[in-house]
């Protein structure tokens, strides 16, 4: 029997209200979000008849009662234990709106922007309207219809043609539960023009364990011969649902790397959907999920390939640990043109107790003949060999467990490019690992420890 | 006071007894080399040596510089100067070899009560280590043995003893699948190894190992037990008679 699910009557109150809060927004954007509204209202909340919903119940969001947060205080100090002070390029967002005062904007290289979407949109509603809800796909996505229908702010970058910034634009994005269940739906928008260069990271955190459900969107298009690293965290508390849309337009020859690393959160649902429209574009989609208690972590890719000579790697590692659940959903499309295809993905999954579980599951759709595409996918635990070997060398037996949790974690670590993103994150994952005990042979003390010596 | 005494050890692997019976003394300074055919238990005992959990030892008693080793976990033994050298060495991706290796010597110091070494102290040491088995410096930034060929594996095991300096060595087909070029700079570092404070035993397949490490003592392991012991010479005439011999000496020590 299939239930009809009914959109709660609460959103379409909640959307009216959002209106006025969005006042003064120009013409095509009020169209943007209705369209978006009446979108999700005829899509609705999507459930496990769905194909691409098959391993992720999404009742305890569909079914609660979220208002929208309210703009929240936070002092300075609240963010120290993020570990972000330094990054010199710091975007500070609470609830989904732009904070003027936590955050840190180095005076750009020319032409350069970066700041809120809300005040782009506020300044020079035309730079955006080009760009804003172009690609992300609202038909038949609910979630993204919905972030659509009640965006109100998130990181706005441009870089123009032949610019290349170098530092590393950080944009935390802290929630801050309510005493009931509230909501925030950040949108960004990085904009890289031809040969230009960029990397941003989003980090979503959490001040409380309270329910809250964020619900992101990023637009990320990278014109010809552009780079651009993208990083993506998720370390929100256990009352928080977080669920996220990465849509990558990628021009002729663009080169785009999208990292992910989910490590906090009651249900996560990471969708990453990168286009190679342009000819000969590289993607790389890299992702690390550790998993524990009850929490449920879905990774859900789509890869289309577009244009001819294009080649994507996907790597996910998963590491499902107490009763949770690890979802990796590997979608490539290659279209009728797309000749040349180079498609790599592999899933690799360390189930470390008996009650996690992981589903993982390719999908490939080729409709071009002339293609190489290739899928991978192992489940194990801990191997007993590398394990003995380790312990034979004078490690105990919890140090040599971690060592090779981290020598797991490390193989997606590695394929981030920016050192100090890079050592930020696998700190986070040092502090996320199982069994945390602290290696043998490090000292204690709050230096992080790096399993890579430096070899000058 | 023996460093290594083995006193009638029996052990099991899936309920199979393969080692019945081992009786082995070793002294500081000494080098024994165990030779004897495939499935004679030379693997066997080197792995219960190093406290492999997954061979049962039903019967006997080992003791390792005064202390009883069966009691002991890998790590424990490890710490307390006992290394093997994997016959087939594991990959680690995602570690590198310094860092692995930082970590063990400093996992040993700590149980010895000195100090741990830093990075900076520790990398000249591995370097001067590595040079003398003739590895390249860019293996400091591999991933353990990862895409290492045999013989780089063989060499790696032998560094890691070079850096580690064990009381005991238990080399495990060490020499196996090496050319004679590698043979020879395995053969070297364990030599450059030899000293009066330190054991080793060699556990090999074949003879051409001694001709270029030569051990004061010479043992041939054959369906469980040691049949014959002696001096390097009966090496040679193990390599001119073969394992059968041994094997006919013992039917007719039976009959």
């Amino acid at each position: 029997m299939i239930t009809e699910i009914q959109v709660p009557e609460k959103y379409l109150e909640i959307f009216e209200q959002s209106e006025s809060r969005t006042g003064g927004q120009p013409r095509w954007l009020r169209s943007l979000r209705q369209d978006a509204f009446a979108r999700f209202s005829d899509v609705g909340f999507p459930t496990t008849h769905d194909e691409d919903w098959r391993f992720t119940n999404v009742s305890a969001v569909s079914g609660s009662s979220f208002d929208l947060a309210e703009p929240a205080s936070v002092e300075r100090k609240q963010l120290e234990p993020f570990g972000i002070a330094d990054f010199a390029c710091r975007l500070v967002f609470v609830n989904g709106l732009f904070s003027k005062e936590l955050s840190t904007l180095p005076s750009a290289a020319k032409r350069v922007k970066i700041g809120s979407l809300a005040d782009q949109m506020a300044q020079e509603a035309a730079s955006v309207e080009p760009h804003l809800g172009r690609y992300l796909n609202t038909d038949r996505d609910a979630f993204a219809a919905l972030n659509t229908a009640f965006m109100e702010d998130g990181v706005y970058v441009a870089v123009p043609a032949d610019v290349a910034v170098e530092t590393p634009i950080y944009a935390l994005f802290i929630t801050v539960p309510g005493t009931s269940p509230t909501m925030n739906h950040p949108r960004n928008l990085i904009v890289a023009g031809e040969n230009s260069q960029v990397t941003l990271v989003e980090d979503y955190v959490s001040l409380g364990e309270g329910t809250s459900f964020s619900n992101t969107a990023t637009e990320l298009i990278a014109g010809d011969n552009a780079h651009v690293s993208h990083y993506m965290v998720v370390r929100e508390g256990t009352g928080a649902y977080n669920f996220s849309t990465l849509r990558i337009q990628q021009g002729r020859s663009a080169n785009v790397a999208t990292h992910s690393l989910l490590l906090g959160g009651a249900l996560i649902r990471n969708n990453v959907h990168p286009v190679l429209a342009g000819e000969g574009s590289e993607c790389l989609i890299n992702g690390l999920f550790m998993a524990n208690g009850r929490q449920h972590m879905d990774n859900y890719m789509l890869v289309e390939h577009a244009s001819p000579h294009c080649d994507s790697r996907q790597f996910y590692n998963g590491i499902l640990n107490g009763h949770s659940h690890g979802v990796f959903h590997g979608r490539i499309i290659v279209h009728k043109d797309a000749q040349k295809t180079d498609a790599k993905q592999t899933n690799r999954n360390l189930l470390l107790s008996d009650d996690a579980q992981i589903d993982t599951k390719p999908q490939l759709e080729i409709y071009a003949d002339d293609v190489k595409c290739t899928h991978g996918a192992t489940i194990g635990q801990v191997d007993e060999n590398a394990l003995f070997y380790l312990r034979s060398r004078g490690l105990d037996e919890a140090s040599a467990r971690h060592v090779l949790l981290l020598a797991f974690a490390n193989e997606c670590l590695d394929r981030m490019h920016s050192p100090q993103v890079r050592e930020h994150l696998e700190r986070l994952v040092n502090a996320g690992l199982p069994e945390s005990a602290q290696l043998a042979g490090e000292r204690s003390g709050n230096a992080p420890e790096r399993n890579w010596e430096e070899v000058g | 006071m023996s460093l290594l005494e083995i006193k009638n050890l029996h052990a099991s692997v899936n309920g199979n007894e393969i080692l019945k019976g081992i009786d082995l003394t070793v002294n500081p300074g000494e080098v024994h080399s165990i030779m004897g055919p495939n499935g004679s238990g030379k693997s066997t005992l080197a792995q219960v040596l190093a406290r492999r959990e997954s061979y049962q030892v039903t019967g006997g008693s080992v003791s390792f510089a005064g202390k009883d080793l069966l009691e002991r976990k890998p790590e424990d033994a490890a710490c307390e100067g006992l290394f093997m050298a994997f016959q087939y060495p594991v990959e680690i991706p995602g570690i590198s070899n310094a860092y692995f290796l930082r970590a063990a010597l400093n996992a040993l110091r700590k149980y010895r009560g000195e100090d741990e070494m830093d990075a900076m102290d520790f990398l000249p040491l591995l370097r001067e280590k590595m040079r003398m088995l003739e590895m390249d410096e860019r293996f400091l930034n591999r991933p353990v043995n990862e895409g290492f060929s045999g013989g780089e594996k063989k060499r790696n095991e032998i560094v890691q003893m070079a850096v580690l300096e064990p009381r005991l060595a238990v080399l495990d087909e060490t020499d196996s699948g090496l050319d004679i070029d590698a043979l020879k700079i395995v053969a070297k570092g364990v030599n450059a190894m030899r000293s009066k404070d330190r054991a080793m035993v060699l556990v090999t397949h074949y003879q051409r190992l001694l001709d270029y490490i030569v051990p004061d003592f010479v043992h041939v392991l054959v369906n469980g037990r040691i049949v014959k012991s002696g001096g390097p010479e009966l090496a040679l005439e193990l390599e001119q008679k073969g394992y059968s011999w041994t094997e006919r000496e013992l039917a007719g020590a039976r009959r």
